[in-house]
């Protein structure tokens, strides 16, 4: 194993540590915490934010940044909501169809897909910042998210046996071997996404486009298509996350997702992703989001104050960085210092002086 | 100042009066490459003290370490004989070294007397005194013999005025030691002059010059010591009145250039790469490629020789397929190439060794491997996913084929020296498996021995049936590498030499064609100088 390698380890490994010190900590002031159920809320509230940390470190791999999917899990919810209480009018035939259940989940990623598409395409075509693209996004969302039902929450999304759309709460309370489809959801997300990045050829471009796009570029990758893709992606995992949250909620709340983009970057920057794009893991942003997670859960189990929650979650946020970059910059010096004892060793033979006067 | 110090510093054999300046047994590390080992340069009162060495020789590290720009690893720096420490530039400032970049540091949206004074405005009552800025700019341009209009804005200026105004900048201060890096590389023949002009007075006022440019005759005309390093080390040390050109290539190259070039006879074969008609306009009129014809037969070293801004970074633009506003025709193997991108260009066999490597050729955040694979990855797919034994195996072969030195396929790219990043660059094109393959400027910023790896690499493949297609501003280098050479300027082919026909003068005064008579003279010694270099 090289020296890169194990500071690869340790970087990670560091994560890891920090993840078991606050179980621990929590486990011995909460008697609670570590119980099995606990341990179940803690991993469904965290599969929230992974499954949308996961379609963000897709993003900030490639340089980029996705506000909107807060926005975005907002405004596919309601439209589940939409299509599940009062269906799709076809005014030319003056009928109302009610999709199947299955179709309201389609149509949603497919709609949350589109917006990332919308982003992407505002992106690569006409050279917004993706900070102000998806910004706006946020908006525009948001707002779309309101109009569907005048800013009212569409409730009780159960469905009606005769119309077979039925079983939409299935995927937000139902289970497979005891564990919630949510938990699930993020661990297939988690080993896809896995597998994309490190070992297909759209992975290696994400990353490249991220380091330097234009070496990127003259390598032939397709720059634009790969931004393109990502915010797709994107897109996509704010779409689960939407109806994961109206289905566990049976209803469908047009406020849902608020701030949701910024607890997926905290995630996916814990995680040791850089915001500057080119570095990072899947695997990071899981133990990322796991760390959010375990503070969230284990501060409300103490009591602690929301305030104070959120000025804590925010200096472990900013001390994690800070700690990163201590130890990129010990690990420059060292590996300076060892080349240069190397140099120091060898004899110096070839300088030939001529003197002058 | 006192003697009593003085006898304490250990090495001074000027015993007698204080060197202005001294770096004393440095020794800087840079990630992956060792950039200064052991080196002791001193800056004699009153003299120009050259710095001479070819890229990568550490010249600019060492000027950068004076000026406080960069840190030691180990060793010193000494004024007068003391010991100091200079961690910035503002530091260095205030013990009178003064440095003037070869990169322009003017902020060019601001006047003149903005750049001059600014960070040291003069102020008085808390405000800035304009018009004590302007008469002291206005005396110093004028001991510049400058007819500059101290309220133009920077970027309204000519490079050599800008030039100007950044010597004038430097002079601002109280400076008794001033670091020029490339002082010339953008004057005219007459501002060249008029700058040998100031250094004569400078001298004359007791301030210390150190003195850096690729441009050997300029350095023996101004220069009273000169330095030699090479990779890293002082070579040479001599009085510039003793020695010649020669041999300061001798010193700088370490071996008669001649040895550099490898170049084996081999057969050509069929017409492998046309290119018809190709034309690019130039943003608000006029051509950066104009009309530009062109074959490339197999087995041929085509080299593309002009100055810069010609057309021949573009000219492999468009053939690489980055440019799609560019017209014309392109066919490979008597199949004619559409206009969508690189990766089709890719995939059909025509690939790029960009001149930049930093900003073009590699992705810092990637490993070696994964850099070295980016542009063929659809060669080690398995079904949908990327097989890791058949990246592994390309990886190994082109290390061993190109003599890569990596101590792990996984180690960052940065960690690599220059010559072996572009190394992998080469692999990384080779790696697409193609047909015809341009290298743009494949051995700047490299070391001798690289360069002429670099070379034997590009006769190998010529051999093999690659057609190879070569930018170099190196005259020598075009010359000797080379089948056929093509010469452009103003973005048309203004010649075609075949090996036996081709001569420096030939190929300088192609490359010409089309400049004005002034800016033909200026332009021709530096290309010439520049073609001595290596």
């Amino acid at each position: 194993m090289t020296r890169t390698e194990l500071a690869q380890l340790l970087l990670r490994g560091r994560a890891v540590l920090a993840l078991v010190v606050l179980v621990v900590i929590f486990g011995i002031l909460s008697p609670t915490f570590l119980q099995l159920t606990n341990i179940e809320i803690l991993a469904k509230q965290t599969a929230i934010n992974a499954i949308l940390a996961i379609g963000m470190t897709f993003v900030i791999l490639t340089g980029g940044i996705d506000l909107s999917v807060g926005s975005l899990v907002g405004l596919t919810a309601m439209l589940a909501g939409l299509l599940i209480n009062e269906g799709l009018e076809a005014s030319a035939l003056a009928v109302i169809v009610y999709p199947h259940t299955w179709m309201v989940l389609l149509i949603s990623l497919a709609a949350g897909t589109l917006v990332g598409a919308v982003n992407g395409f505002i992106i690569t075509r006409f050279n917004v910042a993706p900070f102000i693209a998806t910004l706006g996004m946020l908006y525009v969302a948001r707002g779309a998210a309101g109009l569907l039902n005048n800013g009212n929450t569409f409730p009780n999304l159960v469905g009606r046996e005769e119309l077979g759309n039925t079983g939409f709460s299935e995927l937000g309370t139902g289970e497979l071997f005891g564990i919630s489809w949510a938990i699930w959801i993020m661990i297939a997300f988690a080993l896809a996404a896995w597998f994309v990045t490190t070992r297909t050829p759209f992975g290696r471009a994400v990353y490249a486009v991220g380091g330097n796009e234009r070496s990127a570029e003259l390598s032939g990758v397709r720059v634009r298509r790969t931004k393109m893709l990502v915010y797709m992606i994107s897109g996509f995992c704010a779409a689960t996350v939407g109806l994961i949250i109206a289905s566990q909620l049976v209803a469908a709340h047009p406020a849902t997702g608020v701030f949701f983009e910024l607890n997926a970057i905290a995630a996916v920057v814990l995680g040791g992703t850089s915001l500057a794009g080119g570095r990072g893991t899947i695997v990071g942003t899981l133990i990322g989001a796991f760390v959010i997670g375990v503070l969230t859960v284990g501060l409300n189990q103490l009591g602690v104050s929301s305030f104070w929650q959120q000025v804590i979650k925010g200096v472990v946020i900013v001390l994690a960085l800070i700690i990163d970059q201590l130890q990129q910059r010990a690990e420059r010096r060292l590996a300076l210092q060892q080349q240069a004892a190397q140099i120091g060793a060898s004899p110096d033979s070839t300088t030939t002086t001529t003197s002058d006067s | 100042m006192s003697a009593g110090v003085n006898a304490t510093v250990p090495g001074t054999d000027v015993a007698s009066v204080p060197l202005p300046m001294r770096a004393e047994n440095i020794t800087k590390v840079f990630p992956g490459t060792t950039a200064l080992e052991d080196v002791t340069f001193d800056v004699h009162p009153g003299k120009v003290n050259v710095l001479v060495g070819e890229n990568g020789a550490g010249k600019s590290t060492l000027m950068k370490i004076l000026a406080g720009v960069e840190q030691p690893t180990r060793g010193r720096v000494l004024m007068d004989g003391e010991p100091v420490q200079l961690p910035s530039v503002t530091a260095a400032a205030a013990h009178g070294v003064g440095i003037i970049f070869q990169e322009l540091n003017l902020c060019p949206n601001l006047s003149v007397l903005d750049n001059l004074f600014l960070a040291q405005e003069i102020v008085r009552g808390g405000t800035i005194d304009r018009k004590a800025q302007r008469q002291r700019a206005l005396e110093l341009l004028d001991r510049l013999e400058q007819d500059i209009d101290p309220d133009e804005i920077v970027s309204n200026l000519r490079i050599g005025q800008q030039q100007i105004v950044e010597i004038a900048k430097a002079l601002t201060r109280d400076v008794r030691v001033l670091i020029m890096d490339e002082p010339t590389s953008a004057l005219s023949q007459t501002e060249v002059e008029g700058l040998f002009r100031i250094i004569d007075d400078l001298k004359a006022r007791g301030v210390s010059i150190v003195y850096i440019s690729h441009k050997l005759d300029e350095l023996l005309q101004v220069g009273d010591h000169i330095t030699v390093l090479r990779d890293g080390r002082v070579v040479a040390h001599a009085v510039a009145t003793d020695v010649d050109v020669p041999w300061i290539i001798e010193q700088m190259v370490g071996r008669t250039p001649a040895s550099l070039f490898t170049r084996s006879e081999h057969e050509q074969g069929e017409v492998l790469l046309r290119v018809e008609d190709v034309t690019l306009p130039r943003l608000g009129g006029g051509y950066l490629l104009d009309h530009v014809h062109l074959e490339v037969h197999a087995g041929e070293i085509l080299g593309l020789y002009g100055l810069m801004g010609a057309g021949r970074t573009e000219l492999m633009e468009v053939l690489a397929g980055v440019r799609p506003e560019a017209s014309g025709k392109i066919w490979l193997d008597g199949k004619e190439l559409g206009h969508s991108g690189v990766a089709d260009r890719i995939d059909s066999g025509v690939v790029l060794v960009p001149e930049d490597r930093k900003t073009d050729g590699l992705v810092d955040a990637l490993s070696v491997a994964h850099n070295m694979v980016l542009a063929s990855l659809k060669r080690y797919l398995n079904r949908f996913y990327l097989s890791a034994a058949r990246e592994r195996s390309a990886v190994d072969q082109m290390i061993s084929d190109l003599s890569v030195r990596v101590s792990d396929r996984a180690q960052p790219i940065t960690s690599l020296s220059g010559g072996n990043q572009q190394k992998v660059v080469v692999a990384k094109g080779l790696l697409t498996e193609p047909r015809v393959l341009m290298l743009d400027e494949p051995t700047r910023g490299i070391d001798v021995g690289a360069k002429s790896e670099i070379f034997q690499i590009m006769s190998r493949l010529a051999g093999e049936g690659f057609g190879i297609l070569f930018v170099s501003s190196e005259l020598k280098e075009v010359l000797a590498m080379s089948d056929r050479i093509l010469v452009l300027s103003k973005g048309a082919i203004t010649a075609e030499y075949s090996r036996d026909e081709a001569s420096e003068e030939k190929l300088v005064a192609a490359s010409a064609v089309g400049h004005g008579p002034a800016a033909t003279h200026h332009k021709e010694t530096q290309a010439m100088t520049g073609g001595v270099q290596a």
